[in-house]
Order: C-alpha cells, then structure tokens, then sequence
C-alpha cells in the first residue's frame, strides 16, 4: 500500500542556518505519527513544510501519492490545527467551520451536511451560534479541530494543539483525540513536545533532534530500545540513570571501579575488547529488598531524599557515586538515611558507547 | 485585643456617617489629589467655557461679550450668511472625502508594508515624516507646488509640455481637492502606522489557518483581520474625524479660503468673526453650531459603543 504521507530528501535552510537536514519519512495510511523533541528541533518546521506554509528548500513532498511540494496548502488535501486555535474571532463557530467552503463556493446543503456531521462528532452543536470569546479553551480547540474536520481530507495535522490548556483538560481532550482517530481512520501527524502526549497517542514517535529524526519507532520501543543517549535521556520522567564507565566483554566497570555484570544484556551486535559507555538503567528497573536479590548487580546503597507521588514513591541514592533515582511501590516504607539493597535489571537497562552514543 | 475591638465597634457604628464620608475623601488621597488639575481643567475650560459660549451666541456682542440678550438673532444671519453655507458645504465633502480616503489609503498602504517588504522602516519613516510637520508648513509646500505660475504647472510648461494644466488652487470648482491632496499627503502616513499596528497584533497562525482554509489573501484581510481591527478602526477614525472637524490651519496656508469664498470652512470663519471681524456674538452662534453638529454624531455612536456593554 502506498504511504499516506512521504517525505523525501527534505532539507530547509533559512540563510546559513539548516533547519532540516535530508529528512526522510514514510507515514502509512491511518498512522498517527507523533513528531516529539525540544523547542527548536524543527518539528513545527517540518509540520508546516508538509502543510504547505513554508518553502522548501531542497527534497519533495507526497501525500497520497501525489507530489504537492509546490502546491498551495488547500489543494494537498490537509487539515490543520493550531496550537493558538486561530478561531476567526468574528464568526460564530458555525461561520468558523462553514468560512473555508463558502468561499470554496461549494453547495449550501453539503456544507450544512459537513458542518452538521463535524458538530455532531465533536459535540458541539450547542455552541454553533456562540463567538470564539464565548468559549472556554477546550472548547475552542474543538471548534478548530472542527475546521480541520468539514475539509474532509485525509491527513490531519496537529500543531501542538494542547499546550494552551491546562492540565486536566489537556488529559481529557488528548483521550478525545485519540477517540477521534479511531473513529475516523485518517492519518494524523501531531507535534507536540510532551512526551506523555506522545507515548499515549502515538502509533510511532518520531524524535527530532536538530532537524535530524533521531529515533521512528513505536512508544515501546523507543521506551525500552532508545537508539542513542540523547532519545534515552529524552524519554522518561524521571529521566533515565546514566553511570559512565567501560565495558570489557560483559562486565561493565564504573569510573569509581564498581564492577557491574552485563552478560544478561542483549547486545545489539557482537562485540570484543574494552571500550568507553555509559550504562543507563530506567528509575523503574532498579529493584528494591527480595526483588533484588535476582538481580545481576546488587549493591548497598543509602537513601537520600525520599519523594512520595502517591501511586508510587521515588527515591534519591547514591550509586557508584553517582546520583540515582529509583520508583518503587508506594507501600515499601522509606525514609531518608535507610540503607537498602537496590538490583539493576541489566536486561532491561541500555548500554551506550560513550564517544558515538549510540546503543550497543 | 479582644476587649479593644469589642469597645470600638459601638464608637464606628454611632458615627458611621462622619467616617463613611471621611472614608470617601481619604481613599486614595494621593491619587484624587493628583486629578484636582485636570477635574479643575475639564470643569472651567470644556464645561465652563462651552457654557460661556453658548450664552454669549444669544448676544449682539460686537468686541467685547457684553451685548444684551437677542435670542435666536445670530443665527438667523449666520444661515442667511453664504459664506457659512459654502463652508459647511465645504467641510462636508471635504470630510467625507477625507475620511473615506486617509482610511482607504492608510490600510493599502499598511497591507503593502506587510508583505514582508525589505527597508520597511525607512518606508514606515518616510510615509509618516508629513505627520511630524505642522499644516502650516505643508499648507505653504503645497501651495507653491500647486501654484500655476511657480510650481508643477509652471516647471512642465518650461519644459515644454505648454498644454499642461494643473491650477486646482486657482480653480473654484476643484480647489477642494488641492485642499484634499494636501490633507491625505499630511495625514496617510499616520493612519497607515496605526493600521499596520494593527496588522501586526493579528496572530500568524490566523494567517496560516486562513491559508490551509483556501481563503485568498485579500478576502482574509476583508473578511478576517479587518473586522479583527475594530479597536485600531475606531481609534483611527476619532483622529482623523476631529482633525476634520477642526480644518483651519491648512486652509489658511494654502489658500486663505480662496479663490473667493470656495475654499472656506466653518473653523476660519469663527475665528475670523470672532477676533478679526470684531463680531463675538456671530463667531460664537458658529462655533455652537460646530459643538451642536459633533454632538449629534458623538452622542448616538457614543450611546452604542459604551451604552451595550454586556453584548460585546
């Protein structure tokens, strides 16, 4: 089946400065793909190359199987929806999805159709008649997915549309959009730089690093598997534990000349003599008391600051002189000064190498 | 404590009138203090001398304000006057004009600076620097352009284009839109500066929802960003409105209300009868009839901008 999307060789410099750098990317039909990094990584940039706002500078651009690198946003068949709303203040919410087809000079009926049916999916029939002030933010986001909805098109595009809200409707309208995607099937491209927005809706995550794709995979993968130091230190929050150090054959030696096993790690390739990496382990995957002692690596350690999140509890320590986090169950009793027995899951933890930073 | 508080209460409820208005004078001293010029200002001059004003246009004052009472008598002569008619006439097109064209032209031109021009700020300058010189002056520049022998005319028939007209000032029936053309080169920049203000307080994103819609660029700036504009509208059309209302200087530099009486307007002739033509009582029922005609316009609008708050 051809690729909803497909983004060829794109690059965009503004001046000197490359924003994108030879992107490629392949999006199925019905995909939501989740372009995640920090401000500034050029995934709006390449949100707004795909719908057309921007220039490219080198590279092709297909929707459908289409090239529209050169053609203006309306005919590429895309909906979009910003992170601002951009709610035509104006209109009512019924002028706001109608504005677009009335100009387009389509048939009333099929525009009342079309509004109706986008009204009804959203819910927000009550408020047609209602101005954008009138409305509260989950609302208005609503409106503006609407617009996106009347176009009838098949690739939607998503400008991190919830970071306007606060955080319990952020909640409600991402399990909304989620909803929205299974019912309608269309492909979703959604930028955003939260990462719990990413893992929960994500069918792949792209992770962009300075124009570049670090990482396009599923959330488990990028989770559990992260390509290379910079998406492992990304993902997670609290972020992953990092001990730095080098690995002969399957020990693995802490600068300070803690011996760490790693047999039970699954290298990516086979590998021989001693080199410099960086041994990361998820706060989750340090173990505590008898779920330890299975472990490859145990050691003592002493509690530092203790801080309860009430489903879970996270604590500070000391490893191989390093600072570390671990999440335990809120009903281990811990205190600041205990000294417990904490066991790194190799086998889930992610080896790095130090000068690449890529996994091993 | 417990005692004292119990023991106050009864003294603040026994004299609670004396405190409440006590209350009312020592909240925000400081800051009513401060206003006393301006309430004094706003009381004596616009109050206190449009009554004084007012009074004094039922009066055969000739000099001096002290003629005796004469009711409606002024005003009968002033709209049996010509030259006020012609004025008023005058004022009318020429504010009617004036408006519709400084708006017209200042958003053009602010629709023209924002695409993304280069040097826009030497343009922004240019445009605006006619705003920073007084009418006097762009009276007098436009009077020697315009002037037939000396100016456009005269230098394009010494060229040689001998069939080349251009003696508006000269010319009764067009000598208005001399008048005008001085008037938009003063005033377009200015407007143009607080509508491109106004562009750019519209978010990008409208403009790039507007693009993903398939709205062409012009029906945005109509049907979007113009209604968008309302507060800088608003702002914009007081400005140029009072600057109408008040036209004199410019007239008096370019043409002194020439040739004869066609390019005469009602601010001139008050002052004219008030402190040259020694007619205080004439120049006075005018200017009444000036506050009446801006009011009859200010109250209706006024009464619909602040009257409805709750339906904005």
């Amino acid at each position: 089946m051809q690729p909803s999307v497909s983004i060829k060789d794109l690059s965009l410099n503004f001046g000197n400065v490359k924003v994108l750098d030879r992107l490629n990317l392949d999006i199925a039909q019905g995909e939501f793909i989740v372009l995640l990094g920090p401000s500034g990584c050029g995934k709006s940039t390449l949100l707004n190359c795909i719908a057309g706002l921007l220039d490219v500078s080198d590279g092709q651009i297909f929707i459908n199987g289409k090239n529209v690198t050169w053609e203006e946003p309306k005919d590429r068949g895309i909906g979009m929806v910003f992170q601002s709303y951009a709610l035509y203040p104006q209109m009512t919410v019924e002028r706001n999805l109608s504005f677009g087809l009335r100009v387009a000079g389509m048939p009333k009926d099929e525009i009342n159709r079309r509004v109706a049916r986008a009204a009804e999916i959203l819910q927000i029939q009550p408020l047609l008649n209602r101005k954008p002030a009138n409305l509260s933010g989950g609302q208005r986001q609503r409106v503006a997915i609407g617009r996106a909805l009347v176009r009838d098109v098949d690739v939607f595009l998503f400008d991190e549309p919830l970071s306007n809200l606060d955080a319990k409707l952020r909640s409600d309208l991402r399990v909304e959009i989620k909803r929205l995607h299974a019912r309608l099937k269309n492909t979703m491209i959604y930028v955003t730089h939260d990462q719990i927005e990413a893992l929960t809706l994500a069918d792949r995550i792209a992770i962009m690093k300075n124009g570049v794709i670090q990482q396009l995979a599923d959330p488990h993968t990028i989770y559990n598997k992260p390509v290379n130091l910079y998406v492992a230190g990304f993902i997670g929050s609290p972020s992953m534990n990092f001990i730095s150090g080098s690995l002969d054959g399957a020990t693995f030696t802490a600068d300070d000349g803690t011996k760490i096993p790693v047999g039970a790690y699954d290298f990516a390739a086979q590998r021989t003599g001693a080199s410099k990496a960086v041994l990361g382990v998820r706060p989750e995957h340090i173990l505590l008391g008898d779920a330890a002692q299975g472990m490859p690596f145990q050691t003592q350690a002493e509690i530092e600051i203790v801080e309860p999140m009430g489903s879970e509890t996270l604590a500070w320590t000391k490893v191989a002189g390093i600072p570390v986090t671990f999440r335990c169950s809120s009903d281990i009793p811990l205190h600041a000064g205990d000294k417990v027995t904490v066991g790194f899951d190799i086998a889930r933890g992610s080896l790095f190498d130090a000068k690449s930073e890529n996994r091993l | 404590m417990a005692d004292t508080t119990v023991q106050s209460a009864p003294v603040a409820g026994s004299s609670s009138r004396p405190s409440a208005l006590k209350k009312f004078f020592l909240h925000n001293l400081s800051a009513k203090v401060a206003a006393i010029p301006m309430v004094a200002t706003v009381l004596v001059v616009f109050i206190g001398c449009t009554i004084w004003t007012i009074y004094y246009s039922f009066t055969n004052s000739k000099l001096l304000p002290t003629g005796k009472f004469v009711g409606f008598d002024q005003y009968e002569r002033l709209f049996a006057t010509s030259r006020w008619n012609v004025s008023v006439i005058n004022l009318l097109m020429y504010g009617a004009m004036s408006l519709v064209l400084t708006l017209g032209l200042g958003f053009l031109l602010a629709v023209l600076m924002d695409q993304k021009i280069r040097f826009e700020s030497a343009f922004r300058t240019i445009m605006l620097y006619p705003f920073a010189l007084s009418f006097i002056v762009t009276g007098l520049v436009w009077q020697w352009i315009m002037n037939p022998t000396l100016g456009l005319q005269g230098t394009m028939r010494n060229l040689g284009w001998t069939n080349f007209t251009f003696d508006w000032i000269a010319n009764p029936r067009m000598v208005l839109f001399a008048l005008l053309i001085a008037g938009l080169w003063q005033g377009v920049g200015f407007c143009m500066v607080l509508m491109l203000a106004g562009l750019r307080g519209v978010d990008e994103e409208i403009w790039k929802a507007a693009r993903v819609d398939g709205i062409p660029t012009w029906r945005t700036y109509i049907s979007v960003v113009l209604p968008m504009m309302r507060g800088v509208l608003v702002t914009a059309v007081v400005l140029i409105g009072s600057g109408i209302v008040r036209l004199y200087d410019l007239v008096v530099a370019l043409t002194n209300g020439g040739p004869g009486i066609s390019s005469e307007v009602p601010a001139k002739y008050v002052y004219n009868y008030m402190f040259s033509g020694g007619n205080i009582g004439q120049g006075l029922a005018a200017a009444t009839m000036m506050l009446l005609t801006v009011l009859i316009i200010m109250v209706p609008w006024a009464y619909l901008e602040f009257g409805g708050k709750g339906r904005k």
